[in-house]
Parts: C-alpha cells; sequence; structure tokens
C-alpha cells in the first residue's frame, strides 16, 4: 500500500493476475470512490470523510481471495482485417512471414489488464513474445480508429482516430468506445478478447 | 442564449468533472480551479455542479442575448467586476480583457449553460475529446431554465494565494535520492510555455532517480508531480490521462494551488 495524497492508495501487487479481482473488491468497500488498475496495481480513490487508509488496507487484505471466485469475466471476439500499415514492417523486424504475423496475433486469448491513453484504450495482455516490437520512435500524427495495433508486450485497438506510435497490424469495424452505452468501453479490465481474421 | 462573439485564446464549458470512469480511461476534467468555479456558481445562486465557462487568459467576447444574471471569479479581466453578482439588460455586449495576474476565470450565468453533457459532464477535456467543443466565435449557449437559489447578497474577497504549495508523499518518492526530495523543496521553479489543462510543466534542476528502472503503467490522478527522464516534474491538471509510465514522486493537497500559474511564473513547494 503506497500513500497517493490525503484520498488514495496505491495498491501494488505481485501478480498481474490479481489486479481486476483487487479492482472489483475495492469498489464493493464503503467510501470507495474509483478503483483504477494499472500494469501491476490498483490506485483506489476514498472519500475521506467516510473511510480512511487504515480502514482499507484491513478491507483490501482480506478481500482479493473472496473476488477471485467472482463472476466469469466478459469475452469479445473482434474481426480484423489484417491490412494494417506496419504488417510489413513487424513481419520484417520479427523474420516472420506476414501470415505468421497474422496466424500468431489472431491465435492467442488475450485479457484487458488495464485502460488509459485514451478512453476505451485497453492493454492487452497476452501477445506472444515473437510478436514484442518496439513502439515508433515517432509517433503517427493519425492513426484511424480501430486500428489494431501492438507494441512491447501488449495488444490493443484504438478506440478513435488519434496520434499514436503503436505497429498498425490491421483494423476492426467494431465500436471500442460508445460515451452512451452501459459501459462505455467495449473492452473493460478483466475482459477475455480473441481476434478474429474477418 | 448567450452569444460568443470572441472566445479568447481558450474557453471551455467545465463543471466538476466525469469522475467514476477512470478504470475505463477516461479523465477526471472539470474546472481547473475548482474552488474559484465554485465561488462562480455560489454567487449566482447555481449548484456547484452547474456548467460554467473556464476562460484561459480572458480575452472572451460575449452578447447576452436574454437578460442574465453573471459572475466572475478567478482571475479577474477588465470588462466585468470580480467576485459579484452582475446583472446584465438584455442584448449588453461584455468584452473581457486580458488579466493582470493569474491564468483561468470563471464566468457564471445564473441557471447554469444548458450544454451537452457527456458521461453526466458539461467539461470540455482537451486530451480525450470527451465533453463540448472549445467555444468558437458565433456559438449561442442556452441557459438551463432550471431553478437556482438565491443570488448572494455580497461579493468575494479574494483568495490570496502565498507561499509555498503544499505536497504530500507520491507512491514513488523512495524511487528518488534524498537529494530530490530537498530540490523539490528549495528549487524556485518556473512554469514552462508548454503548460496546460493536462499538465503544468515546470523548468528547473533534474530530481535524480535512485536508478532507471522501468515503472508498469500505473493510475496517476490529477495534482501528481511525474517525472519523466529529463527529470522535471509535471504536476498532472485536470485533462490528464489516467495512466503513466513515469515515476510519482509527490501529490499536491489542493489542485488549486497550480491552476492560476501563466507560462514564466514561479512557484516553490514544501512537503
Amino acid at each position: 500500500m503506497l500513500p497517493y495524497g490525503r484520498d488514495a492508495l496505491l495498491v501494488e501487487l505481485r501478480d498481474v493476475a490479481e489486479v481486476v479481482p483487487l479492482q472489483l473488491s475495492a469498489l464493493a468497500l464503503p467510501g470507495v470512490l474509483e478503483a483504477v488498475p494499472g500494469a501491476r496495481t490498483v490506485l483506489v480513490e476514498f472519500d475521506p470523510t467516510l473511510t480512511g487508509a487504515t480502514a482499507l488496507t484491513a478491507g483490501l487484505l482480506s478481500a482479493p481471495l473472496a473476488a477471485k471466485t467472482a463472476a466469469p469475466t466478459r469475452q469479445v471476439a473482434l474481426e480484423v482485417v489484417y491490412d494494417g500499415a506496419d504488417l510489413a514492417a513487424v513481419s520484417t523486424a520479427t523474420g516472420l512471414s506476414p501470415e505468421d504475423v497474422i496466424a500468431l496475433h489472431s491465435g492467442a486469448v488475450y485479457t484487458v489488464r488495464f485502460c488509459g491513453f485514451a478512453p476505451g484504450f485497453a492493454y492487452l495482455d497476452g501477445l506472444d513474445p515473437r510478436l514484442h516490437v518496439p513502439r515508433h520512435a515517432s509517433p503517427r500524427a493519425t492513426v484511424p480508429a480501430g486500428a489494431v495495433a501492438v507494441a512491447g508486450e501488449f495488444a490493443g485497438v484504438y478506440p478513435r482516430s488519434s496520434p499514436g506510435g503503436w505497429q498498425l497490424l490491421g483494423h476492426t469495424d467494431a465500436v471500442l468506445w460508445d460515451a452512451t452505452a452501459t459501459p462505455p468501453a467495449l473492452l473493460t479490465p478483466g475482459t477475455a478478447v480473441r481476434f478474429v481474421v474477418a | 442564449m448567450i452569444e460568443i462573439v470572441s472566445p479568447g485564446p481558450l474557453t471551455t464549458t467545465q463543471d466538476l468533472g466525469r469522475p467514476g470512469s477512470a478504470a475505463l480511461g477516461v479523465p477526471r476534467s472539470g474546472a481547473f480551479d475548482r474552488a474559484a468555479a465554485a465561488l462562480a456558481n455560489r454567487l449566482v445562486g447555481n449548484p456547484a455542479d452547474a456548467a460554467l465557462l473556464e476562460l484561459t487568459l480572458g480575452g472572451l467576447v460575449f452578447r447576452a442575448l436574454d437578460a442574465a444574471t453573471v459572475a466572475l471569479t478567478g482571475a479577474a479581466c477588465d470588462g466585468l467586476g470580480w467576485g459579484t453578482p452582475v446583472s446584465l439588460p438584455a442584448g449588453s455586449l461584455v468584452r473581457l480583457g486580458t488579466p493582470r495576474s493569474g491564468l483561468r476565470s470563471y464566468l457564471a450565468v445564473r441557471g447554469g449553460l444548458a450544454v451537452e453533457r457527456v458521461l453526466g459532464s458539461a467539461s470540455t477535456d482537451l486530451l480525450s475529446g470527451l465533453g463540448p467543443e472549445r467555444l468558437t466565435a458565433g456559438d449561442l449557449l442556452a441557459v438551463d431554465p432550471q431553478p437556482s437559489g438565491p443570488v448572494s447578497e455580497q461579493g468575494a474577497t479574494p483568495r490570496l494565494r502565498t507561499g509555498p504549495a503544499l505536497l504530500l508523499p507520491g507512491p514513488r518518492l523512495d524511487w528518488f535520492t534524498p537529494e530530490a526530495s530537498t530540490l523539490l523543496t528549495t528549487t524556485r521553479w518556473l512554469v514552462r510555455p508548454d503548460s496546460d489543462r493536462v499538465g503544468v510543466r515546470l523548468d528547473g534542476p533534474a530530481l535524480p532517480r535512485i536508478d532507471a528502472t522501468e515503472l508498469p503503467s500505473e493510475a496517476t490522478r490529477p495534482g501528481a508531480l511525474q517525472v519523466p527522464p529529463d527529470g522535471r516534474p509535471i504536476v498532472f491538471g485536470p485533462d490528464a490521462p489516467v495512466t503513466g509510465g513515469y515515476p510519482v514522486i509527490a501529490v499536491l493537497a489542493d489542485l488549486d494551488d497550480v491552476a492560476q500559474l501563466r507560462p514564466g511564473d514561479p512557484v516553490s513547494f514544501r512537503f
């Protein structure tokens, strides 16, 4: 448990698989306003008039085991057209044929570890290590909405047109972000994701 | 109805922001100087979450197409009294000047602005693109007819911020050398020109790290002092991204403390 101002704690976890269960446990505790997953942490923001660091620490220490038996995770399959601007470059960088890049990317099951960068942008864990390629040194000014991309250990999908430095493998027509939907993000922390060749 | 004749350098609509969706990548957003925004709404009898205008370096020119009661707080601008409700007859043209000090002014209209809400908030988030667009000339803003409380009988007193801003330890304080803490609290930092609602970027000595370990991305919050590889801290503002990959050395006790800093202004901190 690390301090993060008067009204928040950053909980550091040993195992990435504990992040989402802890997020859900934290949200169930009285006085908790937000629980925000990171790669290996959860930020817990609370109302200091309703709870405090000591009570939350005690609550969280006893909670994660219970949450691991929570409801099954959401599952999402995204249809991808593998026509990305960087498919050839990723093929060259990895020494794999474009067909093998597509097979490895679409052959894995991913888990949303956390969101960030933009509303609805999910960092997907589970990318085959052979596809770990660095992001572009200089980001593109515009990456189209629905771009399916990889960078480092993560896979991701750009929810809307934005600047971006990830390597583009293809695109999906799926709507990743709809502010009027509940939840507005298609890929929420804990969601299992597969890419399907369209 | 309020007609925007000229928005000045940057005018956005703001309220208390959109907390509660950070886990989906949604920044909190909302008024940068929350105390000033709350005061403006209170002066015209609005609820605390009413939508109002946030002006950056003044310059807003607007016409009240109907009679309206308004209040200006934050950085004072010529053209409208500061910190007091002002009744404008229909057709009034108000031309706000550039503030002599401070950066952000808040203009509340009695009733509140009836603008589009996204995830429950009327705040313009300049990083994420959520909420209404920044205002442009010719925009017409409807005023909410919702009943409000009474207009304040008396004006406000300017709140002076003096002395160093209070910091609380950040989650990665121990990633920095003891010298970094000393530098943080003894340096007269200067605000860099590339500061905005995403972050107030500071110029000064590099804050030394114990080692160059890479931080796996973790959640950040407005007020966090994130230290990128060049060692110069960035104070995260309301539109900052919800996760970041650089260590946070400290957190401001009150984000409002940096809301009025202009490029070139000095700022100092204490623990």
